[in-house]
């Protein structure tokens, strides 16, 4: 078996000419780059990464902006044979002290060897470093984001040395929980994920895939950026930030490029649908899409319906929607559905789901939700529904055809572990299956994915943990630690999930009341990028607790939700 | 005509943006580097400015440095109408 530096040695030597990435940058001409440029840009770091005695296996924090800089540092890593890890780059929004209090954490449990980032940025760093609480035999060095290119002499590079099981990257979710729960794959894991998906999808070399995704994300890092470079599939990246302004980019591109595949968020299909003018979209076709793979959020019928009902009309071909249910943990893809057939439209009963946990057809004169399939699992993936709270013998056991329970798979392309955590490694898989936290049911061998078990957050594609947000609006002043809960709610015309907080105060008075509530806004989000849709406060005794003294996520957001009297309704 | 715009886009923000439809916002309240409104929001700011006065912000406009108050964002609708 190969490792990622035997195929890129392939590709330098076969086809270095060739354009792996077409860069779209704000207001200027879009930026071809070819193997060979991405491959002399790589080398460069890996002399560099070589020149600050980062060994082989040792992780490389890469902290740079969306741009062809740090599209070469991923890869240069990867071909001195160190592990890269993407952290998002501070962004205007964020307070630094914030932002430098997430990379302690990341570097606390990840113990980089060296961070490539710019050289005005260094000084952030050093201050992250001064906080470490356990001072590490060796502190990271921080490398220049700006080296030249250099002829690649593979045989020099650390990683054609590399072995199939060493691990090849670290992926992390967002926040102070995320950046301590790396994801570390191996090349082997990566491998047979591309293989198995690339074969799922059909994936061609006449394809094109078109994305907006940030690289810190498991859709963006394994489906829109390894995968196509790894397969000499042409890809076209534009900015996040770029296209969160404008999104009509997105299909500019797809035009421009003749794009037939992209992976986009639940979100991003009403983002297009409602949130673009006619006006610019003047000349675009879509029809050289071959699939739109909704995937990373709970997937929607009616966001389905509304973007082919706005894009039809530009050449958007129905069968063109599809979905995926995928997780880091497992590299990317789980399941796969609308390649071969159309995705499945289960219409079951609302109160079978919630009440009986059964999918099961509407009674008469009810009208159903309307459910898209994931698909098929990936060959490579075995996908169980399983009860999910242990029974007594402390097996979690089989639940039946449309019984909603917890999803857990096995899989060849499983994670090696959360780096340096192995005992929340231990804990995530019971007897060789990965409990996903995920909730679903299973259909003549389609899985379903109805909610999640755990309290995690998911808005717009990221994943978000409450409890970093409940810390940060306990340290507003006015608000008790430990009262305060945060929590997702579906917004149905958004298409994802409004991040609610409900905090306890003292005091009665309605504009200081307000004004609590104002820093609490301010504060989450300068210190997590999290914006808060709706911060509610409230009097002391309104969260509900556990027996054991913890905030009750479901409770609270359920005792929420009746109070504003606008239950949840699904699209 | 400035007090007109501005109250609209203030009862905008609060009704739509915050869903806080009785919050009075003050004129020179900072909204983008305050946290109070996201990226995604943004744009519906862009697009009701647009429908309700006709003066179009570019996408590249939608950031602090052009406006971060209701005051500012009124002086950028009058010097385009």
């Amino acid at each position: 078996m190969p490792t990622f530096s035997h195929v890129l040695q392939r590709a330098y030597a076969e086809c270095p000419d060739r354009v792996a990435i077409h860069l779209l940058q704000n207001r200027q001409e879009d930026a071809p780059i070819t193997y060979r440029a991405l491959l002399s840009g790589g080398a460069g770091y890996a002399r560099a990464l070589q020149a600050a005695g980062v060994g082989a296996g040792d992780v490389v924090i890469v902290i740079v902006q969306h741009s062809a800089e740090l599209m070469v540092a991923f890869w240069g890593a990867v071909l001195h044979g160190a592990v890269p890890a993407i952290m998002p780059f501070l962004t205007e929004k964020l307070a630094p002290e914030r932002y430098r209090q997430d990379l302690t954490a990341l570097i606390e449990t990840t113990r980089p060897a060296a961070i490539v980032t710019y050289p005005e940025f260094a000084g952030e760093i050093s201050g992250a470093l001064s906080a470490l609480s356990v001072q590490t035999k060796r502190p990271p060095l921080v490398v220049s984001a700006d080296v030249s290119a250099c002829e690649p002499d593979f045989d020099g590079l650390g990683g054609l040395e590399r072995a199939p099981d060493d691990i090849v990257l670290l992926q992390h979710s967002s926040g102070t929980t995320g950046l301590q729960k790396g994801v570390a794959l191996s090349h082997r894991a990566v491998f047979s994920q591309l293989d198995h998906y690339a074969r799922a999808i059909h994936l061609t070399q006449d394809d094109v895939v078109v994305s907006w995704l940030p690289l810190y994300h498991d859709m963006g890092l394994i489906a829109s950026f390894i995968m196509p470079i790894l397969t000499r599939v042409p890809l076209v990246l534009l900015s996040p930030f770029d296209w969160v302004r404008a999104p009509y980019k997105l299909l500019h591109a797809i035009t421009r490029y003749r794009g037939t595949l992209a992976w986009l968020p639940n979100f991003a299909y009403n983002f297009c649908a409602q949130k673009i003018r006619d006006r610019d979209l003047a000349g675009i076709d879509l029809s050289s899409v071959r699939a739109l793979i909704n995937c990373s959020e709970p997937t929607y019928w009616a966001s389905h319906q509304a973007f082919l009902g706005r894009y039809a009309q530009y050449g958007l071909r129905a069968e063109a929607l599809t979905t995926c249910y995928a997780m880091a943990e497992n590299v990317f893809a789980v399941t796969q559905a609308g390649i071969d057939a159309p995705v499945t439209v289960d219409e079951i009963d609302q109160r079978g789901l919630l009440i009986e946990r059964v999918a099961r057809p509407p009674t008469d004169g009810v009208s159903g939700m309307k459910l898209l399939t994931a698909g098929r699992p990936l060959p490579n993936v075995q996908v169980r529904v399983v009860e999910d709270t242990a029974s007594i013998d402390g097996q979690h056991h089989d639940l039946p055809d449309r019984a909603i329970g917890e999803i857990a798979l096995r899989s060849d392309c499983m994670l090696t572990g959360y780096y340096n955590r192995p005992d929340i490694t231990s804990k995530a898989f019971d007897d060789g299956w990965y409990l996903t936290g995920d909730l679903g049911y299973l259909a003549s061998g389609e899985l379903y994915v109805t909610g999640r078990k755990k309290d995690l957050i998911i808005v717009g594609g990221k994943n978000v943990y409450p409890q970093d947000l409940e810390r940060l609006a306990g340290e507003v002043p006015g608000v008790h630690p430990g009262r305060v809960v945060a929590f997702g709610v579906l917004n149905a015309d958004a298409g994802t999930e409004d991040v609610v907080v409900v905090a306890e105060v003292d005091t009665t008075d309605e504009i200081e009341r307000d004004a609590i509530g104002d820093a609490v806004r301010r504060y989450v989000t300068q210190s997590s990028d999290v914006a808060l849709r709706v911060v509610r406060i409230v009097e002391p005794r309104w969260l509900l607790k556990t027996s054991s003294g913890k905030i009750a996520h479901a409770a609270n957001r359920d005792k929420y939700l009746a109070e504003n009297q606008t239950p949840e309704v699904t699209p | 005509m400035t007090t007109e715009i501005r109250t609209a886009l203030a009862q905008y923000i609060a009704k739509e943006i915050l869903q806080q439809p009785k919050r009075v916002i003050a004129p020179d309240a900072p909204l983008i580097s305050s946290g109070l409104i996201d990226s995604f929001h943004l744009v519906d700011l862009g697009l009701f400015v647009e429908d309700k006065f006709g003066v179009r912000i570019d996408d590249a406009e939608l950031n602090k440095e052009t406006f971060d108050t209701i005051e500012q964002l009124t002086a950028i609708i009058v010097e385009r109408q």
